[in-house]
């Protein structure tokens, strides 16, 4: 137990995916405006997430024991395809699930923190157990970078930031800055 | 006769900017002097090069009356505080500058930022010169004599002069599980940066300003409850692995991060309760980080991460307007 809490408090702060490992930086860069938005993308971010580690393992495990050369390809494809059908069945199936999440999952599912996530599990060989709270750290590390990157954004509109800075330029600042501060959790775990 | 209709406040403290960032100033002249007591001139000469650092951008790149409101002196008199004393002048200089810069002129200046540039600062040189950063030479020697590679130019010295260094006491905590005794922590003799040695003299000037009302005692008092609590209770699980309480806040950056640092009006919340949830977070990452992680002193990281949380603290700790039913 104690080992899975660890892979997945590593994947949330230690190699956050976003501040870390700079994956994942589009949606944290254009989503990050509103924490309501922010938030919803977050969710939706653990939602493929765990989508991704869960087929990522079934290809592994079943498919591609005799063809590991296919391994990227079949990542792509699956993941993607097996979003787009479960989107389909969240819009049938519950219409209000779709308004909140729904817009954000195609944006997704062609995310290099999702393949990366499928990459990083099969070279360090996790289970299906592991895997899954691989996923789980992963999205809520994202849900945590976008939140906290939202919530500074909203309060820094107000601030009198140089025309020449504005949006992106200072959001690429503020992202530097919580990386920096992010590098504090460097290590932790190892020591023990 | 005419009558002046104004919204409220209508009284005025006297307080301004300025007076309140010279009294920060006045209040850390004790703490640099007993920095020059223990390392000699070659502290005063890294303050000198950071607070340079500090106030070259800010000319610069600030509003007019910015460099005189003195704050960005405290931010170059802070980042002095937390460097070793052998630094290379110009990084001290090159920290100040960032931590004005990309801390604070790209927010739109003084009250706006949302990181303490002083910790950005330090953030910046721990990444960037991570051995410069952590080469700690001992206390005492020649008072006079240069504590390092003091004259550098800058990446140009491969080979560092020779120093005598020590660990300071968290670092042999941590990797040679050897305590200091607490009075040695109290007092200052202890290796570590220019201003978290002297540990009775920051309480004293932090007295004087929570005084003057010009911190906020609430966030310093809950850091040093924080701390002392979650490494108690580690302490009293594991007492060989885990160090008691009074060691975990006399020694490092605690002391000075609590009561300089993490008080910034600017990057901390504005409502009493929100400082209570800041203090108690930054105690329980110092901890975490110094206990688990891979660095032997968190106290930068800890405070900059909970800077980076107190936009939402903020929005969650507001009060409700009186009259108002629940925000929907």
């Amino acid at each position: 137990m104690g080992h899975l809490f660890w892979i997945l408090l590593s994947a949330m702060v230690v190699n956050n995916f976003t501040l870390t490992l700079f994956l994942g930086l589009c949606p944290f860069l254009g989503v990050s405006g509103r924490i309501a938005t922010a938030l919803r993308m977050g969710l939706a971010n653990i939602f493929v997430l765990v989508v991704t580690s869960f087929s990522a393992w079934f290809l592994n495990r079943f498919v591609l024991v005799h063809a590991p050369y296919l391994r990227l390809i079949s990542f792509i494809v699956v993941i993607a395809s097996l979003v787009q059908v479960v989107e389909m069945a969240v819009k049938k199936l519950s219409p209000a699930l779709f308004r909140a999440l729904g817009i954000y999952l195609p944006l997704i599912t062609t995310n290099c923190a999702i393949l990366g996530l499928a990459i990083f599990q099969t070279n360090r060989g996790y289970g299906l157990l592991e895997g899954l709270f691989f996923a789980l750290g992963a999205g809520l590390g994202l849900t945590l970078a976008l939140t906290l990157m939202a919530s500074i954004r909203e309060d820094v509109e107000r601030a009198d930031v140089p025309k020449l800075l504005r949006t992106q330029a200072l959001v690429l600042f503020i992202a530097g800055s919580l990386s920096l501060a992010f590098m504090g959790f460097a290590g932790l775990g190892s020591a023990s | 006769m005419s009558y002046v209709v104004t919204a409220s406040p209508h009284l005025h403290s006297g307080d301004s900017t300025p007076r309140i960032m010279w009294n920060v100033v006045l209040s850390l002249v004790p703490v640099v002097a007993a920095a020059a007591w223990f390392f000699g001139p070659t502290a005063l000469l890294v303050v000198l090069a950071s607070v340079a650092g500090a106030l070259l951008p800010e000319r610069i790149w600030g509003r007019r009356s910015a460099t005189r409101d003195g704050s960005a002196a405290i931010t170059g008199i802070l980042l002095a505080l937390t460097l070793p004393p052998g630094i290379p002048l110009w990084m001290a200089f090159l920290g100040g500058a960032f931590g004005i810069i990309f801390g604070k002129l790209v927010f739109g200046g003084l009250g706006q930022n949302v990181f303490n540039p002083a910790l950005l600062g330090r953030a910046f040189l721990q990444a960037a010169f991570p051995v410069a950063i952590t080469t700690w030479p001992v206390a005492g020697g020649p008072w006079w004599g240069l504590r390092g590679d003091t004259f550098a130019i800058p990446f140009a010295s491969p080979q560092p002069l020779d120093t005598v260094t020590a660990a300071t006491p968290l670092g042999l905590m941590k990797f040679e599980h050897k305590g200091t005794p607490l009075w040695d922590l109290m007092l200052g003799t202890t290796g570590g940066s220019l201003g978290e040695t002297a540990a009775l003299v920051i309480l004293l000037c932090g007295g004087y300003l929570a005084l003057r009302n010009y911190l906020n005692w609430r966030i310093p008092a809950s850091i040093f409850l924080s701390v002392a609590i979650f490494s108690g209770v580690l302490h009293l699980l594991d007492a060989s692995r885990y160090p008691g309480p009074l060691f975990m806040i006399f020694s490092g950056g605690v002391v000075l991060g609590a009561v300089f640092m993490a008080t910034d009006m600017v990057t901390s919340p504005v409502t009493h309760g929100g400082c209570y949830v800041f203090g108690a977070g930054i105690g329980l990452l110092v901890v975490a980080i110094r206990v688990w992680g891979g660095l032997a002193e968190g106290v930068m990281y800890a405070i900059l991460l909970m800077n980076a949380v107190v936009p939402s603290i903020n929005r969650i700790t507001q009060p409700r307007v009186f009259g108002t039913r629940e925000a929907a």
